[in-house]
């Protein structure tokens, strides 16, 4: 017999004949070999990858937060995004590219129909003439005017601040579109094929940014951060804004912060950091 | 004053049928219209992520904001005891309910989801006032059935007791469901355009209006087709002054909505484009609501109208009549489709661009099946009415035409 894993994985326990690394290493030169392999491309990952791998960790250390399938999402977390448009790269478009791909929306050509979960908007002062560049997405406000118009609580709140629509119930009606301060939702035109299954979008409902929610309720963080991180300009922060301890938390505690049409009193969950 | 008789519709004169045929052939094209646009999506409408409610919502809000108004008649009889308007109260009863009957059926078709419809009836979110409106809606039709029945039913109606309650039931309705009609617009704090309390009563001033200029509408063909004098002089002198009135509530809340706008600086933006720079939606107001709608129907009937003048009392009334409802489609165009036409502001103060056309005037065009179901809208209330008066007595018995001059 064959073993192809070692004895600590097999869960044979040495029945199947496979010897023990220590056993291996003393008598076989080989493995001596293996085992600088082995410490050269720790020592690798450690210093090349290692500070790409951290920040990962760090954008998900605030949502390790799987939830079994069987409860209730809690209202003990409030998701949320800190959006730093210092960092915001003007012609960067990754976080799109990467809704997009990850929610399989996709744009025709015709900005008036096409569906948006997400945009980068420039914004330039009449004044000085000095711009920025941000993205807009849905707000997932605390107090969502698209969820009080909703005549048959098709968008709704969860408990976790996440804001979505209940496609079963949505009846087209458009009103919550009339309703959003942010623009930030679209209505399907037209009919689709080979939606997500998870995205399960579909002609005459209304759509808008889920913040992942199937990402984030496996633990996991939305799609338009993770691709942020990757591209280096790392601009976006997703988190738990009632965990005093978590990234966004200190950083929404610790800096100016600024949230789109504050005035409104909608609450949004997303924040904006140099605006 | 000498017993009030009424009729239902007898003999029929070939014009009447072709009305009724020319209706029906406009709901059967604008239900063509919808099946269209239900296959393929409202890709195939002018409507688009910026506009989202386009012409089928000018013709829906419209004709319901109509409906209520409609139900003047029938109040002015029963609320305040006015008795030169009884005759008239059943007509005005079966229009109003068949012109909701109408803006319902639009607004229904118009769904992104129309089979959801039993989703909307069942299923409830009661802060929105979409919600309450469906309740306002469906209440209307039962109250003013009910207070039909109370019309027509001779052993019921002989008291008057039971008619004064429905009637007064259905006036104090009738004002809150253009109250929540108006509010649909008034409670969006995102649209500049709307976000006044002032909506709900501009809307009552408006339904005033064009409920009475569809009655005046409907009386007049009804007067060719039973070949009788339905309005008397008195009315005639009655229901020209009522247009003048309600003309110039509508024009004094116009007025205030705009004035107190453009007190308020960071209005001036968006009233900048409703009164000088919007192009379509600036000709719409002035010339289509202000103009058109308004102020030539005052002038109509108070100066051209009447014994020696360029118009009849008649004529002048039903030209008014027209032209006000024309104004009232101009009106729902520039509110609804004006209002959302006008860029949202994200950022007060700032400029912005982006691939979903922030910043920019959106642009709408009326397609062609979008009209198409917007009148099937209207030829659906007109259907109705002329049905109920062939099958039940709405109409007031008048005095044989030939023996009398128009």
């Amino acid at each position: 017999m064959t073993c192809k894993t070692d004895s600590s994985s097999c869960g044979s326990g040495g029945s199947c004949g496979c010897r023990s690394g220590s056993e291996a290493a003393a008598h076989d030169p080989v493995d001596a070999g293996r085992r600088w392999f082995m410490k050269a491309a720790a020592a690798f990952s450690t210093t090349v990858l290692g500070p790409g791998v951290t920040l990962l960790a760090f954008a998900e250390s605030d949502a390790a937060h799987a939830k079994p399938a069987d409860q209730p999402v809690s209202s003990k977390q409030r998701w949320g995004l800190l959006i730093d448009a210092g960092k915001c790269q003007d012609g960067c478009t990754a976080c799109v590219t990467a809704c997009s791909t990850e929610n399989g929306w996709k744009t025709t050509g015709h900005p008036e129909t096409d569906p948006q979960w997400i945009r980068k908007l420039t914004v330039t002062s009449p004044q000085d003439g000095s711009s920025f560049s941000m993205p807009m997405l849905c707000q997932h406000c605390a107090e969502p005017p698209c969820v009080d118009v909703c005549p048959t609580g098709a968008s709704f709140k969860r408990a976790d601040g996440i804001v979505l629509v209940d496609r079963h119930i949505c009846i087209g009606c458009r009103y919550c579109m009339m309703a959003c301060p942010y623009k930030a939702r679209s209505f399907i035109h037209e009919p689709l094929e080979d939606q997500k299954p998870y995205a399960p979008r579909g002609k005459g409902c209304v759509e808008s940014c889920t913040m992942c929610v199937h990402r984030v309720d496996a633990g996991g963080i939305p799609a338009c951060v993770e691709a942020c991180a990757k591209t280096g300009n790392a601009a976006m922060i997703f988190g738990d804004l009632n965990d005093k301890n978590s990234e966004i938390a200190k950083r929404v505690a610790t800096y100016r912060t600024t949230r789109v049409r504050a005035d409104l009193g909608t609450e949004p969950g997303v924040y904006y950091q140099n605006i | 004053m000498a017993r009030i008789t009424f009729q239902k519709l007898d003999d029929h004169s070939p014009a009447f049928w072709g009305l009724l045929a020319m209706h029906a052939a406009i709901i059967a094209i604008g239900l063509g219209a919808f099946f269209y646009m239900e296959h393929h999506g409202h890709i195939v409408t002018g409507m688009n992520n910026a506009v989202v409610w386009g012409t089928p919502h000018v013709f829906a809000v419209f004709l319901i904001v109509a409906a209520s108004g409609a139900l003047n008649v029938a109040s002015i009889s029963s609320v305040f005891n006015n008795l030169a308007y009884k005759p008239f109260a059943r007509l005005s009863g079966i229009l109003a309910i068949s012109l909701l009957v109408g803006g319902l059926t639009v607004l229904v078709l118009d769904l992104g989801r129309p089979e959801r419809l039993t989703v909307a009836m069942t299923t409830y979110n009661f802060k929105s006032i979409f919600s309450w409106n469906i309740y306002l809606y469906t209440g209307f039709i039962v109250i003013v059935a009910a207070y039909l029945f109370t019309m027509m039913d001779r052993s019921v109606s002989k008291s008057g007791k039971a008619t004064k309650v429905m009637g007064w039931t259905a006036f104090v309705w009738r004002l809150a469901l253009t109250t929540g009609t108006g509010s649909i617009f008034g409670f969006l704090v995102a649209r500049e355009a709307y976000d006044s309390a002032i909506m709900a009563p501009l809307f009552i001033a408006a339904s005033f209006l064009y409920g009475l200029a569809f009655t005046v509408l409907v009386l007049l063909t009804m007067c060719r087709e039973t070949q009788q004098e339905l309005m008397g002089d008195e009315m005639l002198y009655k229901f020209r002054n009522l247009v003048m009135i309600f003309a110039l509530a509508v024009l004094y809340f116009t007025a205030v909505k705009h004035l107190t706008a453009l007190y308020a600086t960071e209005h001036h933006g968006v009233e900048a484009f409703i009164l000088r720079d919007g192009g379509i939606y600036t000709a719409l107001f002035w010339i289509g609501h202000v103009l058109v709608g308004n102020i030539l129907p005052i002038v109509i009937v108070a100066f051209l109208a009447g014994q020696g003048k360029l118009l009849t009392a008649r004529q002048g009334l039903a030209a008014a009549s027209v032209l006000a409802l024309l104004g009232g489609l101009a009106f729902m165009y520039v509110t609804i489709i004006g209002g959302q036409a006008y860029p949202l502001e994200l950022m007060p103060g700032m400029q912005i661009k982006s691939s979903f056309l922030d910043g920019e005037v959106a642009q709408y065009s009326p397609s062609l099946p979008e009209v198409l179901l917007g009148i099937a809208g209207v030829s659906i209330a007109m259907l109705i009415t002329g049905v109920a008066a062939k099958v039940m007595p709405f109409l007031p018995r008048g005095t044989e035409l030939e023996h009398k001059a128009a």
